[in-house]
């Protein structure tokens, strides 16, 4: 049914059931996040957490100085991130402008990735002020160049100035052109969004239009992905799943930077949304330092001592 | 009047240029001569080790690329910073090792020169082990010591001041970061000198201060990759061989020393680098 038959898509429906979310209790939402954060993970628990969380990294570059050879070194690193322990997962995605799409395909396939599939940062990323016709022509050069995840950024003008219709149709106008063969993550740059009951009400708008998963910031802006906004997203995905019976993912991005803050995501999955989130096809971390550091704990634990990032490759 | 409550120091240690607690919660008593107690310093785990080494690399390139003149003059102000704080250290020293006033005050002094002394060779030391080099062709060949990168230096027992500066002063005088650890047993001289280092113009994670046991803490010196030099004069002696080997796993450079006033100390954590420069380019 049409947008879980929770609405009729019309603005009054939409800011009916937007305005009926109840609020946020920020300070309750920052407790329990921080409190979340004390958990401690040790030995074979976090053994399994920093697997998890290596299969669950977007690996991304999104530099103006991006280069060829940049983003084939990148798409080697993906589907082997440690060249030298092949229990290493692949991660869950490479994540490019929209250039370079078909680069990384390419290199992909021709290296055995094949199962690595490319996120597109599409829609005039990072600020998405550009015409419709523009945004639905990145996306839709993205897609044919194979790229087999959408990421796309809302018009945060138009969110804040309370225009919730027209960043509803945008988000279902970059969706039919998905289809079935793009999976479509929204990213709100909660930075921008400022108030938690956004960063919520954003949530719900973007579910009902359709998207598969959530995202929390381009890695532009900062604070990016701060456990709290994280928290409200995955208690958002996880009433929707209660109300329209539909699992959406959710990707933090941005801030994320070692294996501590990569745990600590995990550990709030976990406890709001559920185990059942804890997959890459539900939950992603959107980082690109963040991998190294991951690799170098895992050699931690396997060598007993620490490890150094000269032993692992410089992006 | 009624009598003032004391106002006691809590010791903490020095990572990255702030001051935290361990992240173990741990703490150790500190007895003088006498045996009383005198404070509960921090019991640094492996992981403050962890977290030094990373502030301690991230200063490295700022901190080694400085001109040797501009480290030189920051040793010299800590020396200066020492020299204000004098009456501190030596009442802390006379308290702590039951020492004669005399003694202390020659300690504090020496410690004093010889934050100068090193002072004053980075930018001589290049003169000293630097050379040119006859090679067979059209070239200028140089031979120019650098500095090593991250080192670790577990301070001697006794001296606590004095055995600490004469560690400290020479690694980071040719470019290196480095991480101390205290006297186990008297390491409030060595907290204190990181209050006066914090307000000398040292860059963040230049030094970074532990205090715990070296039992415990030598072994993950010597096993991390990241710390690529240890000067362990330090060290019980029952642990060098032990030491020593794990560190081989990794190339680390180990070194003691009995000298506190020696060039043999810079050049121990420097490496050479060599340029071939054509001739009339």
């Amino acid at each position: 049914m049409k947008y879980y038959g929770l609405i009729d898509g019309s603005d009054s429906s939409l800011k009916e059931f937007l305005n009926k979310l109840p609020g946020v209790d920020a300070v309750g939402a920052d407790a329990r996040a921080a409190m979340l954060a004390t958990r401690s993970i040790k030995t074979t628990s976090k053994r399994w957490a920093i697997d998890t969380a290596i299969s669950m990294v977007d690996l991304t570059t999104l530099e103006g100085a991006d280069t060829v050879g940049k983003v084939q070194a990148l798409c080697a690193k993906a589907v082997r991130p440690d060249p030298t322990d092949l229990s290493v997962p692949s991660v869950g995605a490479v994540c490019v402008y929209n250039d370079m799409v078909g680069v990384a395909r390419k290199h992909l396939d021709s290296i055995g990735g094949a199962h690595v599939p490319v996120a597109a940062v599409s829609t005039a990323f990072p600020s998405g002020r550009a015409s419709m016709k523009v945004k639905i022509q990145d996306t839709q050069d993205a897609i044919d160049a194979g790229a087999g995840e959408i990421d796309m950024v809302i018009d945060r003008g138009a969110f804040l100035s309370g225009n919730y219709i027209e960043v509803f149709n945008e988000i279902v106008a970059i969706k039919e052109i998905c289809g079935e063969k793009a999976h479509l993550k929204v990213i709100f740059e909660t930075g921008e969004l400022v108030t938690y009951d956004n960063v919520r009400k954003a949530s719900y708008l973007a579910m009902l239009a359709g998207a598969d998963f959530i995202k929390t910031s381009t890695g532009k802006v900062a604070p990016a992905a701060t456990p709290p906004v994280v928290l409200v997203m995955l208690e958002a995905v996880r009433d929707f799943y209660e109300m329209a019976g539909v699992r959406i993912g959710v990707k933090p991005a941005g801030g994320i930077r070692n294996t501590k803050d990569a745990i600590k995501q995990l550990v709030l999955v976990n406890e709001t949304a559920g185990p059942e989130w804890l997959t890459p096809s539900l939950f992603r971390i959107g980082a690109s330092a963040l991998l190294n550091d991951l690799l170098m704990q895992r050699m931690k634990m396997d060598d007993g001592y620490y490890a150094s990032p000269q032993y692992v490759t410089i992006d | 009047m009624s009598k003032r409550i004391d106002v006691k120091k809590t010791y903490k240690l020095f990572i990255g240029g702030a001051f935290p607690r361990t992240e173990s919660g741990r703490t150790y008593e500190v007895k003088n001569a006498r045996g009383e107690f005198i404070a509960n310093p921090c019991l640094a785990s492996r992981k403050d080790l962890k977290d030094a080494v990373v502030a301690a690399r991230a200063a490295h390139s700022g901190w080694s690329n400085a001109t040797a003149y501009n480290r030189g003059q920051i040793l010299y102000r800590i020396a200066e910073m020492l020299e204000g704080r004098r009456d501190q250290f030596v009442s802390e020293i006379i308290e702590l090792a039951g020492v004669a006033p005399k003694k202390a005050q020659d300690e504090v002094d020496a410690s004093i020169d010889l934050l100068v002394w090193y002072a004053g060779w980075t930018d001589k030391i290049s003169a000293l082990d630097g050379a040119t080099n006859p090679v067979a062709g059209p070239y200028y060949n140089f031979t120019i010591p650098e500095s090593l990168g991250v080192v670790g230096f577990i301070a001697p027992k006794k001296s606590a001041l004095l055995g600490f500066v004469a560690g400290i002063a020479p690694i980071i005088a040719s470019g290196n970061t480095v991480i101390a650890l205290a006297s186990e047993s008297a390491p409030l001289p060595a907290m204190s000198l990181a209050e006066v280092i914090a307000t000398s113009d040292v860059p963040a994670g230049v030094v970074n201060i532990l205090t715990g046991k070296s039992a415990e803490l030598a072994p993950w010196f010597a096993s991390h990759m990241d710390i690529d030099g240890l000067d362990i004069s330090g060290l019980d002696a029952k642990l060098v061989t032990e030491i020593k080997k794990s560190g081989a796993q990794n190339l680390k450079r180990i070194h003691s020393f009995k000298d506190i006033s020696s060039p043999a100390r810079i050049l121990a954590f420097m490496e050479s680098k060599t340029v071939w420069h054509p001739i009339g380019v």
